[in-house]
């Protein structure tokens, strides 16, 4: 094909071109970027939590009157939740993967240490590694001998007595390795307060912070053994098989009121439920940004489009001399689809320039990572096949003009 | 004149009807989406309490032990419940309240309703005079009743609605957490957006039913929500056991009238924070800041990123419709370069035929904006089925509705401006000759 003459005929239409030019260049820059954002909320919703998700339920009970004793109410609790039919496991929890609401620790390796090393979050609570659903990699899980219920050890915090503390904590590999990198992390020593050390007895293959909002450190996470007593924020994690899960839950519910009919259930839910609310921003914000790409590439097809057909009906006579001076359809079609071809490549080459200035834009101002080079091509090829959709119906007019234009004078 | 270069423009547009089409879609859809955020972004960005903000500040104090010191950081965004009744006590600003977030259980005392959850405020009585709460029935209760730890109650008009049917409940019984407290007064409608005097429990769509006195909270062990901060041996509180004096876990504002009123009050920090590490409870230099409503609300960054993101996309689109829209009438203006060539031949001057061109572009901008408008209508209303907490605000107000209209106008009369003048530069002569 002939590029020569086609520049030559742009080069009459400067201004329409350039602008057809910056529409194409914007939409590919803004594509692309758009593009990149989705895959990154689509890789956040995919976020592992290392438990069982299908086969968990959350309950949270708030009494009108605290218990005259929150750890015999929860034992008691717990014990009715094991007798319904369908449960697996039962275990109390202070906070719940994906919960967005969190207890977390500045950790130290040294008490003396100045700054802390990082913060990860405390899951407390009984016989939670086994309810969850994940899997010790390594030592022991907790026993109940290393359990402190918490209000003692919030005394003992206060006034420094070691003897009332846990002394020993789980954490995730993700975690370990972090600390102590290539080491084996048992019986290494965690502060969680300069008087708090706490041994590490086992180590969980995965186990997902409550605030999971950095992926880097969605698995800084720890279990520390205190007993939660009954009180508002203390939830029931209940596993049992996925198809159980409606009449469980049900049952569960029935079966706490039964212990104390004045309570009110403040929480009910499955960790699907859980899962979804946790990440129901990202997925209005990839909705939304689909909804963006999609008028974005029809606003510029269509303006293609009707450039296209404006210059088809300006050069009809023009057309119509080539058709007579020998050019076939074929020839005629191929001189509008290299033209749009061009514009588009220009329109590209620009807007993968602009599409990584707004990426650096957007890391300056989103914490965002840098464009993948894999999302260039993605902007471009996408733009391609617009412009040639859109130029083929005009082209195919231009095809059907008749030599006989030529003779006429108007 | 003006009559008869709407007619032309009018005539012109129907000669043509699928690319009018085109460039009012075009425009109405980057109106639209341009429009939705902004007013998202425009209704979460506002001023909580308009004509009292700027005089309402938020003290910070770095009562913090000596670890984790770095130079030039922030203070902690709250205060312990030591430095919060200190500062409250010395009552140096006009007026003061001290306060913290929680939840309680209410016992309707009727065999038709279950007990129910509502969040609750701890605070002092200056709250409600401070941020311009206004009552419906009764009034606040006093310092008095703060020091006295009254078991006196303030209760939202809601919960006034659905407990005693909209009636003056002032002297009645609410039972609450186990409790019996007095009714002192009802506030009617009144809720802040952003929820800004405490941020740590949303900072959208977030309404306190029943207010109490703090000190009051604190001997009942009340629940409590929010986020503590502790260093050292701190420990945060878990269930009735409230933060130590090693945790900042509550949030003090102050009203100061002037400017000067501030200078001075910031001054008193400093010199509390002096007196304190004389005492031996602080151990770092005095580290503090006075920051007003809006400066509180901006260091806090309430404006959601993805909002903002949101925004920025939206008007990229609305450059892409804009730029979409120029081409479009370049090609109409110049195709009816013939046209044009016999108006000017008959004598009409260039600026005649500019204005004509304007007014055709002038009428696509508004049929695209009254376009825009009702997508923006249908914009925002998918916003309002979104689960965030904040969907329920988007809603267009009066003066969005007159940007939209401005925004619409001006950007297809910008878009009109470049192929009007070109068209304008046609030589009428050339034009004349290839017919």
């Amino acid at each position: 094909m002939d590029i020569l003459p086609i520049l030559s005929t742009l080069r009459r239409h400067k201004l329409t071109a350039w602008l057809l030019i910056l529409e194409i260049a914007l939409t590919c820059a803004i594509v692309c970027n758009a593009v990149f954002l989705i895959g990154q909320r689509l890789e956040r919703m995919d976020m592992p939590s290392g438990v069982a998700e299908h086969e968990l339920l959350q309950i949270q009970v708030a009494d009108m009157v605290a218990p005259a004793n929150p750890y015999a109410r929860v034992a008691e609790d717990m014990a009715v939740l094991r007798q319904v039919p369908g449960v697996i496991s039962v275990a109390s929890s202070n906070q719940v993967p994906f919960g967005s609401s969190s207890s977390n620790s500045n950790i130290r390796l040294d008490p003396a240490q100045v700054r802390w090393t990082l913060s990860a979050t405390t899951y407390f609570g009984e016989n939670l590694p086994k309810t969850l659903g994940t899997r010790l990699v390594s030592g022991r899980d907790l026993e109940s001998s290393d359990f402190v219920d918490v209000d003692v050890a919030m005394k003992a915090l206060g006034t420094g007595d070691a003897k009332h503390l846990p002394s020993v904590i789980l954490i995730t590999q993700t975690l370990a390795e972090r600390l102590w990198p290539g080491q084996n992390p048992l019986g290494h020593i965690i502060y969680l307060a300069p008087t708090v050390g706490l041994r590490v007895v086992g180590v969980l293959d995965s186990l997902v912070r409550p605030n999971a909002y950095d992926i880097s450190k969605a698995q800084y996470t720890t279990i520390v053994p205190l007993r939660m007593g009954a009180n508002k924020d203390q939830s029931y994690l209940i596993r049992c098989r996925p198809e159980d899960r409606a009449h469980v839950l049900d049952a569960a519910l029935a079966a706490l009121k039964k212990v104390d009919p004045q309570r009110v259930v403040t929480t009910r839910r499955s960790f699907d439920e859980v899962r979804r609310k946790f990440f129901q921003d990202d997925r209005a914000m990839a909705g939304m940004l689909v909804g963006v790409i999609a008028a974005l590439l029809i606003v510029t097809a269509l303006g293609i489009v009707g450039l296209a057909s404006f210059w088809v009906a300006q050069r009809r006579r023009t057309i119509g001399v080539r058709r007579a001076l020998g050019a076939t359809r074929r020839n005629i079609l191929n001189y509008f689809q290299t033209e749009n071809f061009l514009l588009a490549t220009i329109g590209i080459a620009l807007g993968m320039a602009l599409a990584y200035a707004i990426n650096l834009f957007l890391m300056l101002h989103y914490e965002l990572p840098r464009l993948p080079a894999i999302y260039f091509p993605v902007g471009a090829i996408a733009l391609w096949l617009i412009g040639q959709l859109a130029v083929l119906g005009p082209a195919l007019r231009a095809a059907a003009v008749p030599p006989v234009v030529a003779t006429r004078s108007v | 004149m003006f009559a008869y270069y709407l007619d032309l423009a009018l005539r012109s547009l129907k000669r043509n009807k699928a690319l009018t089409a085109l460039m009012v879609l075009a425009i109405a859809l980057g109106i639209g989406a341009s429009m939705t955020t902004l007013t998202v972004l425009h209704v979460l960005s506002g001023d909580p309490l308009p004509g009292k903000s700027a005089q309402l500040y938020y003290p910070q104090i770095d009562p913090q032990d000596l670890k984790g010191m770095m130079p030039g950081k922030e203070p902690p965004e709250q205060l312990t419940l030591v430095d919060g009744l200190n500062l409250l006590h010395a009552a140096r600003a006009d007026r003061q309240a001290l306060m913290a977030g929680g939840s309680a259980p209410i016992d309707p005392g009727k065999a038709d309703m279950d007990p129910f959850y509502v969040e609750t405020r701890y605070t002092t009585t200056g709250f409600f005079p401070m941020f311009d709460a206004p009552f419906l029935f009764g009034h606040a209760w006093t310092a008095a009743d703060d020091e006295a730890k009254a078991r006196d109650v303030v209760i939202a008009r809601s919960l006034n609605d659905k407990l005693f049917g909209g009636a003056d409940s002032v002297g009645r019984t609410l039972r609450m957490a186990g409790v019996d407290w007095r009714i002192v007064g009802v506030l009617d409608q009144w809720r802040p957006n952003p929820h800004f005097y405490d941020l740590t429990t949303g900072s959208y769509a977030y309404a306190e039913q029943v207010f109490l006195p703090l000190q009051t909270m604190v001997e009942l062990r009340l629940d409590r929500n929010g986020s503590s901060d502790c260093w050292g041996n701190g420990g945060g509180g878990v269930g009735n056991i409230l933060p130590n004096d090693d945790c900042v876990w509550l949030q003090f504002w102050v009203q100061l009238d002037t400017p000067a009123k501030a200078a001075a009050y910031r001054d008193f920090l400093v010199h509390y924070s002096q007196e304190q590490k004389a005492l031996g409870r602080f151990q770092r230099a005095p580290n503090v800041r006075l920051r007003n409503v809006m400066q509180w609300l901006d260091y806090k960054m309430v404006v959601p990123d993805d909002v903002r993101l949101q925004a920025g996309l939206a008007f990229g689109f609305l450059l892409v419709c804009l730029v979409n829209t120029v081409g479009l009438m370049l090609a109409k203006f110049m195709r009816r370069a013939a046209e044009l060539g016999v108006r000017r031949a008959l004598g009409a001057s260039r600026r005649a035929l500019f204005a004509q061109l304007l007014i055709e572009s002038g009428v696509v901008g508004l049929v695209g904006g009254l376009g825009g408008l009702l997508l923006a209508m249908l914009g925002l209303w998918l916003v309002r089925q979104r689960p965030s907490d904040y969907a329920a605000l988007a809603q267009l107000d009066t003066s969005m509705l007159f940007t939209t209209f401005a925004l619409a106008v001006c950007a297809t009369l910008l878009a009109g401006l470049l192929p009007a003048w070109r068209a304008c530069q046609i030589a009428p002569a050339l034009q004349l000759k290839s017919n």
